[in-house]
């Protein structure tokens, strides 16, 4: 238990730094404006699953704020909602086996039902809400950017979430070395 | 390029603790967020300019990310404007117009005006948000959080987040380099897909050392006997100097000022159009 705690702490931190870094690659989608797919989503769709809900929350919480601090102040009403896709993914960590090599169709299936769950809560309904009410903006603007996030966020976490955590799992688990034999 | 480190420098703002400039922080971006009075914005935006003079941050350290900063907040105005081109006017209730451009749109003097508030809010934040970076030490941060009651074990996970940031970024570029070189296209000639699924073949080894990382440094946290006790004392740790609690003071009655006026005509908009 005290172990878990430990690496917990330390993962957020490490977890936090990629987030950050990673939040500098971002790839237009063109359609809707001011929106588009942003890889570091992966890394806490990644963290959730292989640490739980905590660890992936408090990366998407600590990293977004960190990122829209150096990038142009903070849209409270966008930065909360991080947390929701990340304790829906992180919920059912343990049907993932990310760890022990068993990542496969099953697992991905109920990875990205938690996931697009998740993100439509937070993008498609919470975020253009908040904006309305804390910042005063259009809501047609807002929810149209607030579905473009939608989009955006499950294409990057079902492509590249779900390629990162069978990779990892792939070869994490191989030190387990037995395989089933049908 | 040396990006949001902590240099070490004999400045007012690197003395502070990591705790007021938090606080400051927050209060800023309470204000910045409630605020539409132009009056209180431009206070916030010289203050913040002063800020960032004073911690020496060189503008080659953060001349990227003020780029992409800007970039965000034309498409953000642009935006507005194509949404919803006369919200100025039913901010302010008055209409002047400028120039029409076509259809249904015309340029107003209040959705400019509108616009200008929009991004003078960017400015009230970012500079400080550079000068916060490089004059914070991350241990010290580490402590000073602790000691105004958050949890050690919280307050080590921002420390260290701060800390491996420098770290990561340099994995990154480096790690970047090597795939160009291999020939993988990261520019925007790709398709959206396309692109995506080739940053996975950076982010894959980027998480992979991280993974690594992850266990190095727990195991050496628990081997010092990291998160055994309830409490711990710091090295870093200095008490709130006299100029800290003076800032602190300053601030709650600046915002205090700033969210009186900004609302006591029952609307958080400065109206110069009556």
């Amino acid at each position: 238990m005290k172990n878990n705690n430990v690496r917990n702490v330390v993962a957020i931190g490490i977890g936090t730094a990629l987030y950050v870094v990673l939040s500098f690659i971002y790839i237009p989608l063109g359609a809707i404006p001011n929106t588009g797919l942003m890889p570091s989503l992966s890394i806490i769709a990644f963290f959730s699953a292989v640490f739980g809900p905590v660890v992936g929350a408090a990366i998407g919480l600590i990293g977004q704020l960190i990122y829209s601090l150096i990038t142009g102040g903070v849209w409270w009403s966008w930065l909360f909602p991080m947390a929701i896709p990340a304790i829906a993914i992180g919920l059912f960590k343990g049907k993932y086996n990310v760890k022990e090599g068993g990542f496969g169709g099953r697992q991905i299936a109920v990875f990205n039902i938690a996931q697009v769950i998740g993100n439509a809560i937070a993008w498609a309904f919470l975020a253009p809400v908040l904006d309305i009410l804390i910042y005063s903006e259009p809501a047609n603007k807002v929810f149209l950017q607030g579905i473009g996030a939608f989009v955006g966020d499950i294409i990057v976490m079902g492509v590249l979430g779900t390629i990162l955590l069978a990779a990892y799992s792939k070869v994490s688990g191989k030190s387990a070395g037995l395989k089933k034999e049908d | 390029m040396k990006l949001l480190t902590y240099t070490k420098q004999d400045t007012f703002v690197h003395h502070l603790s990591g705790v007021t400039k938090l606080f400051f922080f927050l209060l800023w971006c309470v204000v910045s967020g409630l605020t539409y009075d132009t009056r209180v914005l431009a206070v916030m935006i010289a203050v913040s300019m002063w800020v960032i003079w004073d911690s020496r941050a060189k503008w080659e350290q953060f001349a990227g990310i003020a780029k992409l900063m800007a970039f965000f907040m034309i498409i953000n105005v642009v935006c507005i404007f194509f949404f919803s081109p006369y919200i100025g006017c039913e901010i302010y209730n008055s209409r002047t117009d400028l120039l029409h451009l076509f259809g249904n749109y015309t340029i107003t003097a209040e959705q400019l005006f509108y616009s200008l508030n929009v991004m003078m809010k960017y400015f009230t934040i970012v500079p400080s948000a550079f000068a916060f970076m490089v004059s914070t030490d991350p241990s010290e941060f580490a402590a000073s959080m602790n000691g105004v009651g958050i949890k050690y074990t919280a307050a080590y996970s921002v420390s260290i987040a701060l800390r491996y940031i420098p770290n990561v970024q340099s994995d990154y570029r480096r790690i970047k380099n090597a795939q160009e070189a291999r020939g993988i296209e990261m520019s925007g000639k790709a398709k959206p897909i396309e692109r995506l699924k080739r940053t996975s073949s950076i982010i894959f080894p980027m998480l992979f050392s991280s993974m690594d990382r992850i266990d190095v440094v727990s195991n050496a946290m628990q081997l010092r006997g990291f998160g055994k006790k309830k409490k711990r004392t710091w090295y870093a740790g200095v008490p709130l100097s006299r100029a800290d609690k003076t800032v602190i003071v300053l601030c709650i009655a600046f915002s205090a000022a700033a969210l009186w006026l900004t609302f006591y005509d029952g609307n958080r908009f400065y109206n110069p159009f009556q």
